[in-house]
């Protein structure tokens, strides 16, 4: 093997990482969490469980996994911010790690001086910030701005000046936390453009998220966590396989949970375009069908269909029942059309099904995604284009 | 030194101007309030104390005895009070790099020692209103300072990492502050306890330090530690403030591994 060979970056060796609960919150944690144990008295939660694996010099090595899988603490532990309960981490040269852009950022101070706030916290020295200022104002194309307080700045703004300050960082080796969840498309093109320098530099990159496109694209190893272990590391190919599956499986546990109450009705979603043809990518301003189908319906009495952003806020929804359509004895699909006035990213649709009483009969949680891409010639800006009208008076 | 080295004296000097540059947003006097509030405290108290209670007239120069020990007690109360929460109020910074967690106390007790810098001005314009002329003695005084440095910051790491996880201390350290004020002989001059009593406020380090200060400073009438006690024992605060230091030492780095998680 090539990487066997090369030198190592990163030594991570069993790490177990152990949370003790506070008493409020055990109740609402033990519901959520698999991994708890009582000792001596204590609740403890295990978050990472004999976590064991090397990143090589000019790796980008991707860290996958679903939320609750340890992969977030553990990405603290190797920027140094959590301890490990037992285990360590060996680094090989200086490691500069972003759990979020712009730490430090004060909204009281102007532009200029959050600069060199964060920077200083990035590890520069002053010299290095003074050196390298216009070059930062340049890239973020903030330069008219720079006297004005941050809290003026709009939050594309506060991104692109962080950002800018980020990728001035010349440490061996670069922590990324989900950087590209924040900011719009433009943005998130800088970021891949910044990635692939990267990349051609054979600089080393850890980069944690759960976007397995980045992944496929960027990393040439990755591993996938799941409840505090490893269950795949290596080809990214195949750990993006092995996260789809994962991904499956909790899906179908999750239904076999709601079985227990109410009896599975094959709830099925699919996106078509206006043709009624299945796709996945649309423009602003066009129309999206959700096709909606069940098999058996005890009980079910309206379809609730959710979007939500990729980055997690609930957009909008719509219920068949609120919208006057009353399902019937023998219907087994129902289609929603919508127009898709919404800003450019990723989507994805969280599908309900509801008795009278509003109950769930069943869910399907992460249901299929799409893509709205930028119109050329968009007349409106936000997230969303709501219907409305002018008049004179 | 590696706990100043370049990196942290660059986060430091940072940290410390954006609190300085911070604290008075939006107000129109801005950065004299550091100066006008100990003044303006200082008149209510000067006036209670030599026009109501009548207590100054004893002391000569009462007015800069009085400033001198309010000034000390107010660094003393700052550093503390604000230093006890610097760990916590920079959860965002802790939560998120690796920084030094030392640093956001130093940073927290830098900006004390500013508005010390800035109170003591006042003070000296005051000494010199009121006919004191400068001494060599008063050369003596810094090192009071930084003696009542030491011990601030020493209590200030300690409470800061308690706060992480007892909220509690807030109260608690505010309690003892008020109690402590009075038991610090700051607005009434030594003298007024009877002599078997006065030794007992010594226990407390920071009466030395007031004493010491107002002796070097003020006037050769202010009662000292070293008058009072002899050789070993004089060496009390000196023992207290190692103590305390050790023991902040000790238990800040044990606690900061743990920091990021239990804000």
């Amino acid at each position: 093997m090539k990487q066997a060979k090369s030198e190592v970056a990163v030594a991570v060796r069993d790490i177990h990482k152990e949370f003790v609960l506070p008493q409020h919150k055990r109740a609402s944690v033990k519901q959520a969490f698999v991994n708890i144990v009582s000792r001596n008295g204590k609740v403890i939660q295990k978050v990472l469980d004999g976590v064991d694996f090397e990143v090589h010099k000019g790796d980008f090595f991707g860290i996958v996994g679903r939320n609750g899988s340890g992969k977030s603490t553990l990405l603290k532990i190797l920027a140094g911010v959590y301890t490990p309960t037992t285990g360590e981490v060996r680094l090989n040269g200086g490691l500069t790690p972003f759990i979020e852009l712009g730490v430090g950022f004060n909204p009281e101070l102007s532009g200029r001086d959050n600069v060199f706030l964060n920077g200083a916290l990035l590890g520069f020295s002053r010299k290095e910030m003074e050196a390298m200022y216009d070059e930062i104002v340049d890239f973020a194309e903030l330069g008219p701005f720079m006297d004005q307080k941050l809290k003026n700045y709009s939050s594309g703004m506060q991104v692109r000046l962080a950002f800018s300050i980020a990728i001035k960082a010349h440490s061996e080796i670069l922590i990324f936390d989900e950087v590209l969840a924040v900011g719009d498309e433009a943005f998130q093109r800088k970021c891949l453009d910044v990635f692939e320098q990267y990349k051609a530099n054979g600089q080393t990159v850890i980069l944690v998220t759960h976007d397995m496109e980045t992944v496929k694209q960027f990393c040439n190893r990755a591993m996938l966590l799941s409840e505090g272990k490893i269950v795949e590391v290596g080809n990214p190919q195949k750990v993006a396989r092995e996260y789809s599956r994962l991904n499956q499986e909790e899906i179908d546990g999750a239904s076999d949970k709601k079985n227990l109450q109410a009896q599975l009705i094959g709830l099925k979603a699919r996106i078509m375009g206006a043709d009624k043809k299945p796709r996945t990518s649309f423009t602003v301003g066009e129309e999206l069908l959700v096709g909606t189908s069940w098999q058996k319906r005890p009980e079910l009495d309206s379809i609730v269909v959710n979007i939500y952003k990729r980055s997690g806020e609930h957009v909008t929804g719509f219920k068949t029942k609120t919208d006057g359509l009353l399902l019937r004895e023998n219907d087994n699909v129902v289609v929603v059309r919508v127009k898709l006035d919404l800003s450019p990213g990723k989507y994805y649709l969280l599908i309900q099904s509801l008795t009278e009483q509003d109950e769930e009969v069943e869910t399907i949680i992460e249901g299929p995604e799409f893509t709205v891409k930028m119109q050329d010639n968009m007349k409106w800006a936000g997230l969303v284009n709501l219907p409305h009208s002018w008049t004179r008076q | 030194m590696r706990y100043l080295s370049k990196k942290n004296r660059a986060i430091l000097r940072e940290m410390v101007s954006t609190d300085f540059k911070v604290r008075y947003q939006g107000s129109l006097l801005g950065y004299l309030w550091s100066v006008l509030k100990p003044l303006f405290l200082f008149v209510i108290l000067y006036v209670v104390f030599t026009y109501v209670f009548k207590v100054g007239k004893s002391i000569p120069h009462y007015p800069v005895y009085l400033l001198l020990g309010i000034v000390m007690w107010n660094f003393f109360t700052e550093a503390t009070t604000v230093g006890a929460s610097s760990v916590v109020s920079h959860g965002d910074l802790i939560r998120k790099i690796s920084i030094p967690r030392y640093l956001v106390v130093i940073a927290s007790s830098m900006s004390a020692l500013i508005n010390l810098s800035l109170s003591l001005v006042v003070v000296v314009v005051i000494a010199l209103f009121n006919g004191l002329r400068p001494e060599l003695s008063w050369l003596a005084v810094p090192f009071i300072l930084l003696e009542l440095f030491a011990l601030a910051l020493a209590v200030a790491f300690i409470l800061s990492a308690a706060y992480v996880k007892y909220r509690d201390i807030s109260y608690i350290w505010e309690i003892i502050l008020q109690a402590g004020f009075y038991a610090s002989a700051i607005l009434f001059p030594l003298q007024l306890v009877p002599v078997q009593y006065q030794k007992w406020f010594f226990l407390n380090p920071i009466v030395q330090m007031v004493q010491d200060a107002r002796y070097f400073g003020v006037t050769h009438d202010s009662v000292t530690f070293w008058s009072k006690i002899v050789m070993p024992y004089a060496l009390y605060p000196f023992v207290v403030i190692a103590v305390v230091a050790g023991v902040a030492k000790v238990y800040f780095k044990k606690q900061a591994k743990f920091f990021a998680e239990n804000i």
